[in-house]
């Protein structure tokens, strides 16, 4: 039971972290047809970026808006400047820069940042509650986690389904020529997509780092784990990035719990084969044309 | 200028590779009437509406819009110049309901930027509710209102074409291209689409390339006929109708694949 729960709840945590990355990966994708394999280390040089704020002194919530705000125009000038050139071309155009991308940055980071462990610090208590007898593997940063990655999705579809900008974002991803006819410009909801999508991106980042240690390379497990959930929920779905990400959550937290850590990445790729092979359009797709 | 037309072309020139699309085409739409572009297939009537629309820039020549020259024009400043075009294939967003359709197409005035938009929401709640009511009324005078929170995808196609074509009217353009508005349409859904044109003429000016004759001949007050992408005429619908260019070019092919089939 208090092994069931632990692993649940952790599982839970880890969920909303993977949902939120995978929800920028489909916010991308969505709009530009574009797997981006720099989200990663684009959360990673913004969430550094916040560690240099916070050491200076400043308070950790300054430095958690820096982040996010630096992964806004990080976001929006990556699009502007280095996919711009690439949209509409061959997709393997697309996939060989974000790899480029991915590398630069992990240089780069290096560079300015040093590639040693700095421990980054979390806003909340990072140990469990017990109730009566019960330890409850929930801490304080985890239920800000939840409470944090549920508001950030809720904004998120309101801005889509409610918001003169929201409609001309989707039109401008199902269908660019008609509404460039119809006086949407087009590239600036590019922008805006890609600059939204780099900030969910960092708030991962930053869920990730809290309370733990950052270096250039610890997003990089998210970037598998993060596209095995956007596979999982169909990389065309807002939900189904969510329900994906929440189901991996889960499923690696009780791998982990009850047949041991090291078995965790195995289990995410034996998923995305899975997945791959039994319904290659994601959990949530409907029988949709099939390519013979 | 006062007299200047609603549209006009001159000399527009489109060359793609060896091939020339358009050679040195000349035409106006004057205000509150409407032309009617037609040919055989492959006379350039898309390319000409391409040109007018800013998908493809012209080699030579130039377009004008009310006198003054569109130079550099690109397809998303249609509404800024209070134009709309229609497209052959509809091109209505399908997961989209019909409401949302038409208000991406209401939005003519959407200056609103990045940040503002994104910090400004009550006042884009405000723009919202002024799109959505711009979008029902459009709807409801061409007399789809009760559709409005359906699909595309799941109306018949009469109904589709004419949520297409409220997205173009709901902007209020002044000029309005209308690409084969009457294809896939029954006789008695044409009658009423005639209707509508002619009721469109005292808010705007149209261009529109058609095949059903009927219909050009019916709403348009001049026609230009395109053939291998050269004007080879131009006049009223009887002045057209009459012209030995154009029945040899156009109609003398018809004429031809009948007689040749008369004998089997």
């Amino acid at each position: 039971m208090q092994q069931l729960l632990s692993t649940t709840l952790t599982g839970l945590t880890l969920g909303m972290v993977y949902a939120a990355f995978a929800l920028a990966l489909v916010l991308i994708w969505r709009s530009t047809r574009i797997v981006n394999f720099a989200q990663a280390p684009m959360a990673m040089v913004t969430t550094l970026v916040a560690l240099q704020v916070i050491d200076a002194g400043a308070p950790y919530w300054v430095g958690f808006l820096v982040a996010l705000v630096s992964g806004l125009v990080l976001g929006a000038v990556v699009e502007r400047v280095l996919v711009r050139p690439v949209e509409g071309k061959a997709e393997i155009n697309a996939v060989i820069l974000t790899l480029g991308l991915f590398i630069v940055l992990h240089a780069v980071a290096g560079l300015v940042f040093g590639n040693d462990y700095q421990s980054f610090p979390a806003p909340f208590g990072l140990s469990g509650f017990r109730v009566g007898d019960l330890n409850v593997a929930l801490t304080g940063f985890g239920i800000f986690t939840i409470v944090i990655v549920l508001v950030v999705m809720a904004a998120l579809a309101a801005l889509f389904r409610f918001t003169d900008l929201g409609l001309r974002m989707r039109a401008a991803a199902f269908n660019p020529e008609v509404s460039r006819l119809l006086g949407v410009p087009v590239g600036r909801m590019l922008t805006i997509g890609w600059a939204l999508a780099a900030v969910v991106g960092s708030l991962a980042g930053l869920l990730i780092a809290g309370g733990s240690l950052v270096y250039p390379s610890y997003m990089d497990s998210v970037v598998v784990f993060g596209f095995v959930a956007a596979v999982l929920g169909g990389l065309d779905s807002p939900v189904g990035a969510v329900v994906g990400g929440l189901l991996l959550g889960l499923a690696l937290s009780y791998v982990s719990g009850y047949l041991g850590a090291q078995l965790v990445t195995l289990a995410s790729l034996v998923i995305l084969m899975l997945v791959l092979t039994l319904r290659p359009g994601g959990l949530f797709s409907s029988a949709s044309a099939r390519r013979v | 200028m006062p007299h200047a037309p609603a549209f006009a072309m001159n000399g527009v020139t489109v060359r793609f590779g060896g091939i020339t699309a358009l050679d040195a085409v000349d035409l106006e739409v004057p205000r509150g009437r409407v032309l009617g572009v037609i040919g055989p297939n492959g006379a350039g009537k898309t390319t000409l509406f391409n040109v007018a629309c800013g998908f493809v820039t012209p080699a030579e020549g130039s377009v004008r819009r009310d006198g003054q020259p569109l130079t550099g024009l690109k397809p998303h400043h249609l509404p800024r110049h209070r134009m709309a075009r229609t497209l052959q294939g509809l091109g209505l967003f399908e997961r989209v309901s019909v409401l949302e359709n038409v208000m991406v197409g209401a939005d003519r005035t959407a200056t609103s930027g990045f940040l503002s938009s994104l910090l400004a929401l009550p006042r884009s709640a405000a723009d919202e509710r002024r799109l959505r009511e711009r979008a029902l009324t459009t709807l409801d005078e061409l007399g789809i209102a009760d559709y409005a929170d359906r699909v595309p995808g799941s109306l018949p196609y009469a109904i589709r074409k004419r949520v297409a074509l409220a997205r173009a009217l709901v902007g209020e353009p002044e000029l309005l291209l209308l690409d084969e508005p009457a294809s896939g349409l029954s006789d008695e859904e044409m009658e009423s689409l005639g209707d509508l044109i002619l009721a469109c003429r005292e808010r705007m000016s149209v261009m529109l390339v058609e095949h059903h004759m009927d219909l050009v001949m019916r709403v348009c007050d001049s026609i230009v006929v395109l053939d291998f992408g050269r004007v080879i005429a131009h006049g009223t619908p009887d002045e057209v109708r009459e012209d030995p260019a154009v029945l040899a070019a156009y109609l003398g092919d018809e004429v031809d694949r009948t007689a040749a089939e008369v004998p089997r």
